[in-house]
């Protein structure tokens, strides 16, 4: 039973770091060659979920919400990067993280207005709503599974988009050095917002995918935020595959952390003191996974920049 | 630094008229301002320490509430467990903070840039979580607490005597902060925001500098959050929350970073609108995030920064 | 004979393979005014950073008046007496030109963790700053906020600021960088009275300078050292000609 409980949460903690990829992988591209601080990040992954609940509410159908999606939040996030950060770009990182603040708090508030407090309804999709016995005597839900693959498929497109193609040689080239892309000739300006619709696409995606298994709400993104930043410092910025390792070993930690380390406690100390200590320690359990990798490696486990 | 004549005239107004605000919103009958005017001064106190690192030092620190957040549950906690001592708490905001603040500190200052900005963020959210963790402590509810009880003639029971605590306090950190800013160790500070490797260049090994002024920064905040459990008489997690690092940030840029005084404004300035506007319609935010953005790219210097400055320096 | 005040041994440098600095060898004598000249892109600003302690080397050893440096950082540099100016002008723009020198002199008087006295009204650090400054001609400039100098008036605090940490090897990176022909010519002359007071390791790309100071001159090329000598000596090289001069000459012709 216990091997189970474990084996599950595990799979739990890898859909979970699924988001994390699906959300941190444009933000680590948006931060390594635009070296843009973006804390709106989030917002374009609320915005998401808020997104798809409507267009589901409208059509019926996920996967409409799902091609409806693309163009919602890549536009959005174009906006966005015309409007606050592209003036931004030669100013300091204070001003970046103020405006963008600026954008959590408008968006945070802007989704009360318009679709009130409640948590918005998202039925999981018709297709994917049974259990799968992966394990025996242990029924999964199909969704969580779907999300796994949606993200590893995501994770195979970006591969090849960076690795295989001009735009993704650019980009590599700019993670390393925008000095260098600059000297190139390319046109940065379009680059950069290349690169942010990309980043707020998966974030739509991720945001699509959520919705029908976490609560649809103002401030949803907030702690996804804090979440997708600690994947990058450990994965190193700029980096997509540093992302894509982080955000797996942080969901499987965050989540089997969180449901394992009080139990475990209970075996090891008496019960008042695991209640206590347990949830704290399993709260601060991936900070200090981050401060240990900080610790050994400043620049994160894979290092995009070289100089 | 150097103050010019029309700053100077400013602070000694404004120092009047703080001084004059009970009697004069008792005598109207409106003693809300000695709360309202007692939690601008708190977070004055706040900005202001934020402002050492930040606006002097070029440390982008997103985590200021941390140690608003540890000020409080130090008075919180301790008197939870009947220790009402003022003095004994106040040792220990300021303990505590300085305890944490070197910890975070030393791990963020081994990096810079965005990896600063994004690990003084994290480490924060750490700190909100074990809040929201500390069951015994009221959890995500938050803990009323008692105030602090100091020697029988002050009683902060009493609003003024809370409210003359609190001036008391941001004058002294006022004094400290212009004394620091300007000593050798300032001035080490201040040159390691303008260029770090042209100041290990010249000999100073930049780091234990950078750190101490964290831990002082960290410190100083502290304080804001003793007097901040002291006058909500309750703490809670939300006090550590992101959102009010974000909060005391702006406090900073609209009231102009890297002066005195500026953050002291800005605390007036934002807290004043917020009280005003939330008046009007509870989702002010939504007003308010697009007029901070516009401030961002339009008027940077903040009120304070606005001001014509002394020839000598950024006074 | 005395130690030589910095030797450098076999020092060797690479970035994800692009070798910058290349078994490098070469050595300052006590008092001599040595320069390092090379094309672009030879590594010079590399070998400066190893110097100065901004850069770790790969393998190789710097020694500064017979101690191994090689693993102190720029700031311990600094206090045994290894100062350096900027190529790119790096004076604290906010500060004062008095105030520019006198955080040198702080640096050089021990720590600063000194929180209470007002550094402006500290006579011992605006003394010396005040005596610098006076003797490079900027006196009349003291109070001036070095954002507001001209060029050549920020590339001479520059170097003020490295003189006032009291060095015993000047390392002066292009010093006459960006500068029209009558600043060049003025540098020049202020460093020509520097000759003899300082050890100095002068990187210039201005050959006039280069040939007009240097006792000896090191020619590096694509990280590696390919002759030392007199300027005459240096001149004379086919493989200097070949390598650099040539090139030189091309681009006047």
């Amino acid at each position: 039973m216990s091997t189970l409980l474990v084996l599950e949460q595990t799979l739990n903690g890898i859909q979970f770091g699924v988001f994390l990829f699906l959300i941190s992988a444009g933000l680590t591209l948006v931060l390594g060659i635009m070296n843009v601080v973006n804390l709106a990040h989030g917002a374009l992954f609320m915005m998401g979920a808020y997104f798809a609940s409507t267009f589901v509410a409208w059509t019926g159908s996920f996967f409409i919400a799902f091609l409806l999606i693309i163009p919602s939040s890549v536009i959005l996030g174009i906006v966005i990067e015309m409007l606050t950060l592209r003036p931004l770009y030669l100013r300091d990182h204070m001003d970046q993280v103020l405006a963008t603040f600026g954008l959590i708090l408008f968006f945070n508030e802007g989704v009360k207005l318009v679709w009130g407090v409640d948590p918005q309804p998202m039925p999981t999709p018709e297709l994917f709503t049974g259990n799968v016995e992966i394990f025996p005597d242990a029924p999964y839900p199909v969704f969580r599974l779907f999300i796994i693959g949606v993200g590893l498929l995501v994770a195979a497109v970006i591969y090849f988009l960076i690795a295989r193609t001009k735009v993704g040689m650019l980009i590599r080239a700019g993670a390393s050095n925008t000095q260098m892309i600059r000297a190139m000739g390319v046109n940065i300006r379009f680059l950069n917002t290349f690169v942010f619709g990309l980043g707020a696409f998966f974030a739509g995606l991720a945001g699509l995918m959520a919705a029908p298994i976490i609560s649809v709400e103002s401030g949803m993104g907030d702690e996804m935020l804090i979440l997708a930043f600690v994947v990058i410092v450990i994965g190193g910025i700029g980096s997509v595959r540093g992302a894509l390792v982080a955000s797996v070993i942080i969901g499987v930690f965050e989540v089997v952390g969180r449901s394992m380390l009080p139990i475990a406690m209970q075996q090891i100390f008496p019960l008042e003191i695991a209640q206590t200590v347990g949830p704290a320690l399993a709260s601060m359990l991936i900070y200090i996974l981050m401060a240990g990798v900080l610790f050994f490696k400043p620049q994160g486990l894979f290092p995009a920049r070289t100089g | 630094m150097e103050l010019t004549r029309l700053k100077g005239w400013l602070l000694a107004i404004g120092f009047v008229v703080l001084v004059a605000v009970p009697p004069a919103v008792t005598a109207m009958d409106e003693t809300f301002y000695i709360t309202l005017i007692s939690r601008i001064m708190i977070f004055a106190i706040a900005a202001l320490s934020l402002d050492l690192i930040l606006g002097f030092g070029g440390m982008i620190s997103f985590g200021h509430a941390a140690y608003l957040g540890l000020g409080s549950y130090a008075v919180g906690i301790l008197a939870f467990h009947e220790i009402t001592n003022g003095w004994l708490q106040l040792f220990v905001a300021i303990g505590g903070s300085a305890v944490v603040a070197l910890i975070i500190g030393a791990i963020c200052l081994r990096t810079s840039g965005i990896y600063f900005i994004m690990i003084t963020l994290a480490m924060t959210q750490l700190l909100f979580f074990i809040g929201i963790s500390l069951e015994t402590y009221g959890g995500d509810d938050g803990l009323p607490t008692d105030r602090s009880e100091f020697a029988a003639f002050i009683d902060l029971g009493n609003e003024w005597i809370l409210f003359y605590l609190i001036l008391g306090f941001l004058v002294l950190c006022m004094y400290i902060s212009w004394r620091l800013i300007n000593s050798r160790f300032g001035m080490v500070i201040r040159g390691c925001h303008e260029n770090e490797a042209r100041m290990q260049a010249i000999g100073f090994p930049t780091y234990r500098y950078k750190l101490l002024a964290f831990v002082i920064s960290g410190s100083m905040c502290g304080i804001a959050g003793f007097l901040l459990a002291n006058l909500t008489e309750f703490v809670t997690p939300e006090f550590m929350h992101w959102f009010r690092s974000g909060e005391i940030m702006i406090m900073v840029l609209v009231g102009g970073m890297g002066t005195l005084f500026g953050p002291v404004v800005g605390a007036f300035a934002f807290l004043m609108f917020e009280e005003i506007i939330s008046g009007f319609t509870e989702n002010w935010p939504v007003i308010f995030g697009p007029l901070l953005v516009l401030l961002v790219l339009f008027a940077k210097q903040g009120v304070w920064g606005l001001l014509p400055k002394s020839k000598a320096g950024d006074g | 004979m005395a130690d030589p005040i910095l030797k450098v041994e076999d020092l060797m440098k690479s970035f994800g393979g692009v070798v910058a600095t290349d078994q490098f060898f070469f050595d300052i004598q006590q008092g001599e005014f040595h320069a390092i000249i090379g094309p672009n892109g030879a590594g010079k600003t590399t070998l400066v950073a190893q110097i100065s302690g901004m850069l770790k080397p790969d393998s190789g050893r710097i020694l500064f008046d017979g101690q191994d440096i090689t693993g102190l950082s720029a700031a311990e540099r600094s206090h045994l007496g290894l100062a350096r100016s900027f190529q790119i002008t790096s004076v604290f723009r906010h500060f004062s030109a008095r105030q520019n020198v006198a955080l040198s002199i702080q640096a050089r008087q021990g720590h600063s963790f000194r929180f209470w006295k007002p550094a402006a009204r500290d006579s011992s650090l605006t003394e010396p700053a005040m005596k610098i400054l006076s003797d490079l001609g900027l006196a009349n400039r003291a109070n001036v906020l070095a954002d507001n100098l001209s060029h050549g008036e920020k590339r001479q605090l520059e170097i003020a600021m490295a003189l006032a940490t009291d060095p015993k090897l000047l390392l002066l990176d292009e010093p006459t960088a960006g500068m029209g022909a009558e600043d060049s010519a003025r540098i020049r002359e202020f460093l020509g009275g520097l000759k003899g007071k300082y050890s100095m390791l002068l990187i210039e790309h201005d050959m006039d300078t280069v040939f007009s100071l240097a006792d000896r001159v090191t020619v590096l090329v694509y990280g590696r050292g390919i002759a030392t000598g007199t300027p005459e000596e240096v001149r004379g090289n086919a493989e200097v000609r070949a390598a650099y001069l040539g090139e030189d000459d091309a681009a006047h012709a």
